[in-house]
């Protein structure tokens, strides 16, 4: 589990983020939802370490983040994968040297061993035929696939997806959103989402948190999502057409 | 104000690269790759430009002698010439070029595509896993290039003098022997290890607080190469000044 207690974070005069306090659960899929610049990135990057915030603390379950030295975040950081909007693979590696990346870092792991555990994860995205071809030869869907393999490679507790389907095609997303919601069950990983796609928010999330200005202003589930309730989220929710026909269908 | 900000993130960037490696036998391969990229890729452009740079020496130093003047004066001014500084200066430079852009825009084009966030967040230290190889590279194999360039100028030298009949080849190598002191060659590498280090670890900042998109990494690698020659011609004169005087 991960809560964010009172995080605050400007930039210059920028209020980003505004006492923002949320709880990710374990075994689920938690989406953060919102606008484009209502802070959804800044809220995880402060999560993860990437930015410090101003204020408040991040918990790892019931592991204080915020108050850590570098040095004890580093074991927190290995429990913890992250699947970026651009993939960030890394370019000069192929698909099998990615994934085993993390685990020649951190693990006393042999060649063989390394290898194993790596035909195992690309098996599990079912790319063990891609292994020895290097990312610009991968395809957009492939290429997150790679990434949700090279994040789960050391058996994360934490799964962060910044955008997992930003780029893709709509059946290729369906394939990383089930991707990222079969992992979560199966390895009972506490999985972070952000997105403002809503056809991934009703495929995969088991919980979703609304940021809207900088402040989480609500949260429920899918059925509560189309309830509605607060005009800022069902602008958000209800932007497009076809959205309006399901709401009117449920 | 703006250049101490700059200098104090640079510190700080060389502080939390010069942390010990994650683990040594990835900083190994890692250090092998960079000998070859710094070091074996150069080869070639260090030796054309080394060879051609000596003999331009001395052809212009027998056109300005006459009358008075020895000819095994060529040979001395070849040596000196090279030794003293067309190697040990102008070879770090040309690297600044040619390696100083190529770590900057690989390190900017590794940010700006969040590569260096995911290995922050995988707790790797990422200014010690990409920027202490590169350093540690230049400054150990810049001084083997430069040596080389030597060689090859003085070389180079002796061989036009002879083969356009401006120097007799006794008269040369006694020019190349006459009042040589080691030294020399012990300030011309003192100053190459300070360059070698230099031209990689100011391409690697830039690279790595390269911000934006592919036009930024390239303004990036501009600035690398612009910075890195910059603080090179300063450093020679602030060490000539140490070293000489």
């Amino acid at each position: 589990m991960i809560e964010l207690q009172h995080l605050e974070k400007s930039f210059g005069d920028h209020h980003v983020l505004k006492d923002v306090s949320a709880t990710f659960e374990r075994g689920k899929v938690n989406f953060v939802i919102g606008r484009s610049g209502s802070g959804k990135s800044v809220m995880t990057k402060c999560t993860v370490g990437l930015i410090e915030p101003d204020q408040g603390r991040v918990f790892y379950d019931g592991r204080d983040f915020t108050s850590m030295s570098q040095k004890e975040r580093k074991v927190i950081r290995q429990e913890i994968g992250m699947l970026f909007q651009g993939s960030a693979l890394f370019d000069s590696m192929t698909v099998q040297e990615n994934v085993e990346f993390p685990l020649r870092m951190f693990s006393d792991m042999s060649d063989a061993e390394r290898r194993d555990r790596a035909a195992v994860c690309l098996e599990r995205v079912e790319l063990a035929d891609a292994s020895t071809r290097f990312p610009a030869e991968c395809s957009g869907g492939m290429q997150k696939r790679v990434g949700i393999a090279r994040a789960i490679a050391m058996n994360p507790k934490y799964l962060f997806c910044d955008e997992p389907n930003s780029g893709l095609d709509p059946q290729t997303a369906i394939v990383i959103d089930n991707l990222i919601s079969d992992i979560t069950a199966e390895y009972q990983i506490t999985t972070v989402v952000v997105s403002h796609d809503m056809n991934s928010v009703m495929e995969a999330s088991d919980t979703i948190h609304f940021v809207h200005q900088g402040s989480i202003c609500w949260h429920g589930n899918r059925e509560g999502l189309l309830e509605g309730g607060v005009k800022e989220l069902e602008d958000f929710v209800f932007a497009s057409d076809l959205m309006r026909k399901i709401r009117k269908t449920v | 104000m703006r250049w101490m900000y700059h200098i104090g993130r640079y510190m700080r960037l060389l502080a939390k690269s010069f942390r010990k490696p994650e683990k040594f036998s990835v900083f190994k391969d890692l250090l092998v790759t960079e000998l070859e990229s710094i070091g074996l890729q150069s080869v070639g452009i260090v030796a054309l430009l080394s060879i051609f740079m000596g003999a331009v020496i001395c052809l212009q130093t027998a056109h300005q002698i006459g009358g008075w003047i020895p000819v095994y004066t060529i040979g001395f001014t070849v040596r000196q010439t090279m030794i003293l500084e067309f190697s040990p200066t102008l070879i770090p430079v040309i690297l600044a070029g040619k390696v100083g852009s190529n770590i900057a825009s690989q390190i900017g084009t590794m940010r700006v595509t969040e590569q260096i966030d995911a290995l922050d967040i995988m707790g790797v230290n990422s200014a010690s896993y990409l920027i202490l190889p590169k350093v540690v590279a230049g400054v150990f194999i810049v001084p083997f290039l430069v040596v080389l360039s030597m060689v090859l100028g003085v070389g180079a030298g002796a061989w036009i003098g002879v083969a356009t009949g401006l120097s007799p080849l006794a008269d040369f190598e006694y020019g190349m022997q006459v009042d040589f002191r080691v030294f020399d060659v012990v300030y011309a590498l003192t100053k190459t290890v300070v360059f070698g280090f230099i031209l990689t670890s100011v391409s690697a900042y830039h690279g790595y607080f390269a911000e934006g998109g592919a036009l930024e990494v390239g303004k990036s690698s501009t600035k690398a190469v612009v910075w890195s020659v910059v603080i090179i011609m300063v450093s020679n004169l602030v060490l000539t000044q140490m070293l000489l005087n």
